[in-house]
């Protein structure tokens, strides 16, 4: 049963990292970089986030 | 509770989203924080006795403290993301915020290798079966917690809360089942724990215990590396932080008094597994397993923190360009650093799998110290140059400057501590940071925006 977790366990975290550099890529090659990296510190959206909670 | 994001983009802006609360905040610095009573903390005992490792459990428990209090008035007034760093900037200056967000940096990162090689191992005793190797655990635990960190703060830290209560729950339920009112039945502190034993290198011991008692406590203070993303800042980080402090107490106690009560000192200080081996000691095959268990999601928690609070600090350093920006992006639908998670992952995964878990602990712990003597000298200067009264405080600290002259104290006191175990290491480090300072200071600096990085609306500082 361990043995079959080890294996079950680089699948997963080859499965993941496949996901996450996908991901990436996918929205690198969406947004342009000065949107990506518009953050700007100390902002207060907490009035201008809409979300329902 | 539901959340529906229908913009991602405000505007021409993404930031991080602001969802979090205090409990989220308790979830992070106890999640971070609770591995060390399942291991380290123990490694006090080796170096003083049993003795010692309560005497450290209490006076890091006042370093600490000192560390809560200083923490919540700076954070809940510079609440940014990179926590310490952005402090540093704001108050001491460029330099040394650059060298605050890499001890941030290493002492996540380090921590999050040692949690995944600690689970990897934990898993492979369980085992016990031949040609197992912790690889696969060790892959897995840091590319879940990855992914997980990748997709969006509020399920991370919402995972975060449940993991680290039933991990502190464990610790609750295994105190009570040893009748911890009685001795003699379960409990025999009276036999292991004697005056001929108690301090078995006397206090030199008990110094050297320092070293390993910043176990019971390391990384309580990431809890402002979630500045950026709570609701309520002024609010919620000390709320979090004070009340993480008080739970993490309690359970250094419970914890001490039961493994000391359960095993002697000479094996005590050498298990990886204190609260696993006094489960097993019990005879109960379910306390047994919830330790195990128990362990496992300790070691869970903190690496996922880790992952949060390096990526930010990370991302910090990007945001001012004190490294590329490009580190500065944040994710248009998850609203997280991706790229910094995404970077910090591989060289986890390359330490988790070339250095050794002392190696890494103590990688950890140095960074961690060094911060802290920052914090010392940090709340002085602050109170110095906006006195009570010039800017608005959430959380105002009381018996300044007693939290910090102690704080710096204990800091020197552990920083010899390290020296008799791991000067060699020590002097490494601090050659580092003099080295990249140089580079910084010579080379980095030319790229910042000297006017855009410090963002706080405040006055100009007393005799500036």
């Amino acid at each position: 049963m361990w043995t079959v977790l080890s294996y079950a366990c680089w699948g997963i975290s080859i499965v993941l990292a496949l996901w996450m550099l996908y991901d990436w890529f996918k929205v690198d090659t969406t947004f342009s970089e000065e949107v990506l990296t518009s953050s700007r510190e100390g902002e207060l959206e907490a009035v201008s986030e809409k979300h329902r909670i | 509770m539901t959340i529906t994001l229908e913009p991602a983009i405000h505007g021409d802006r993404v930031s991080l989203l602001r969802v979090l609360g205090p409990a989220h905040v308790w979830a992070l610095g106890v999640g971070i924080v609770l591995v060390g009573e399942f291991t380290g903390w123990n490694f006090a005992a080796d170096k003083g006795g049993a003795l010692a490792a309560l005497i450290v459990c209490w006076v890091v428990g006042l370093l600490y403290t000192s560390v809560a209090m200083i923490d919540s008035e700076v954070t809940s007034t510079v609440a940014a993301a990179g926590g310490q760093y952005a402090q540093a900037k704001h108050i001491v200056g460029p330099l040394m915020a650059f060298n605050v967000a890499l001890f941030l940096v290493f002492a996540y990162t380090m921590l999050e290798v040692s949690d995944a090689i600690l689970l990897g191992d934990t898993i492979v005793a369980k085992a016990g079966v031949e040609g197992l190797t912790h690889n696969s655990f060790i892959a897995a635990t840091i590319v879940v917690l990855a992914w997980l960190n990748y997709r969006g703060v509020l399920m991370t830290l919402n995972v975060n809360f449940v993991i680290t209560a039933i991990a502190y729950i464990s610790i609750v339920i295994l105190f009570f089942s040893v009748s911890p009112w009685t001795q003699g039945a379960v409990l025999k502190l009276n036999e292991l724990v004697t005056p001929g034993n108690a301090l078995p290198y006397g206090w030199i011991g008990v110094i050297a215990a320092f070293q390993f008692g910043i176990w019971y406590y390391l990384g309580i203070e990431g809890t402002t590396q979630a500045a950026e993303e709570v609701r309520s800042p002024a609010r919620s980080l000390p709320y979090g932080t004070m009340a993480g402090m008080i739970t993490l107490l309690i359970a250094a106690a419970m914890t001490w008094y039961v493994c000391a009560s359960m095993m002697p000192w000479e094996y005590l200080g050498i298990t990886y597994y204190p609260l696993w081996d006094a489960g097993k000691l019990t005879g109960s095959p379910l306390l047994e397993n919830l330790l195990f268990v128990a362990t496992l999601l300790a070691a869970m928690a903190s690496a996922n923190g880790c992952i949060n609070d390096a990526a930010r600090a990370w991302f910090s350093l990007g945001r001012d360009r004190y490294l590329p920006t490009w580190f500065s992006a944040v994710h248009p639908r998850y609203r997280t650093p991706y790229r910094s998670i995404l970077f910090l992952l591989p060289i986890a995964l390359a330490f988790a799998f070339i250095a050794d878990l002392n190696q890494a602990i103590t990688f950890s712990i140095l960074s961690g110290v060094l911060q802290y003597t920052f914090m010392s000298i940090n709340i002085i200067m602050f109170r110095k140059k906006w006195p009570l009264g010039s800017i608005r405080r959430g959380y105002t600290h009381p018996f300044h400057p007693i939290p910090a002259i102690v704080l710096f104290c204990l800091c020197v006191v552990t920083f010899f501590a390290i020296f008799l175990g791991f000067g060699s290491q020590l002097i490494a480090m601090v050659a580092f940071y003099f080295l990249i300072s140089l580079w910084f200071h010579f080379y980095r600096y030319k790229f910042v925006r000297r006017g855009d990085q410090f963002t706080m609306p405040w006055p100009k500082p007393q005799g500036y």
